[in-house]
């Protein structure tokens, strides 16, 4: 469930990305992000079919769940680093010009 | 248990290599060269692979504090507390975490190709003219 989490966040935001006015959003560093996880979460899922067979497919209600709430948290993560970056880097001058304003 | 290190070390000696090729040029724009092909500069393609790297490393090191593997405390990784699982950890670096850290480079590998393929294709207006 984790894989299957991450790679769907992975195809929203390149699709996200791709419909993109500008680059301000600085949407890419996400797409790495995401990709990179499925990748390696894909990875570790193929070492888990080779050691477990067809069990890997029929996992426990519990496990299910955990892997879910896993893959939700990794993709809430990931977006709390990009929002994060995005403050911190402010590529369009948004949060100076928040700071600047009086009141 | 921590099979996040190999593509962290990746990871390490990448960014070393693109911080080196900063400090000579700051050059990241795509540029042609004299045959009109249009090559994009190898400190962007490196760019792209740091963050796929460190990006799914740190979701990765995420999910294995998750699962209790790693701890804010010294040794950091639970797998160390003896030598039998310490042996399996070393094992599982080398296997699971030396074939995450080759897959997102082939990857990339293919990102890359594909980019310089698409800089290059001409557009239907560029074949008209060339035809004309």
């Amino acid at each position: 469930m984790t894989l299957l989490i991450t790679i769907y966040a992975a195809v929203i935001a390149t699709v996200i990305w791709y419909r993109r006015k500008d680059d301000s959003m600085k949407l890419g560093i996400l797409c790495f992000m995401y990709w990179g996880a499925a990748l390696m979460w894909l990875v570790d899922a193929f070492f888990e079919y080779f050691e477990l067979g067809a069990e890997y497919f029929t996992p426990s209600g519990q496990d299910m769940l955990n892997d879910t709430f896993l893959g939700l948290a990794a993709v809430a993560l990931g977006l709390i680093v990009w929002v994060v970056r995005l403050l911190v880097t402010d590529p369009t001058g948004s949060v100076r010009r928040a700071l600047k304003k009086e009141g | 248990m921590a099979c996040f290190l190999a593509p962290v070390t990746e990871a390490v000696i990448v960014t070393a290599v693109e911080k080196k090729m900063e400090a000579g040029t700051k050059d990241t724009v795509t540029v042609e060269n004299s045959e009109g092909v249009v090559k994009i500069p190898l400190r962007r393609k490196l760019k792209w692979l740091t963050r796929m790297l460190w990006g799914g490393a740190f979701l990765l090191a995420f999910e294995h504090v998750w699962h209790g593997e790693v701890t804010a405390w010294f040794p950091f990784l639970t797998a160390m507390s003896n030598a039998e699982d310490t042996a399996e950890m070393l094992k599982e670096i080398g296997t699971t975490g030396v074939c995450m850290a080759a897959l997102i480079t082939a990857v990339w590998a293919g990102i890359c190709r594909a980019a310089d393929s698409i800089m290059n294709r001409k557009t239907d207006e560029e074949t008209e003219v060339a035809k004309a």
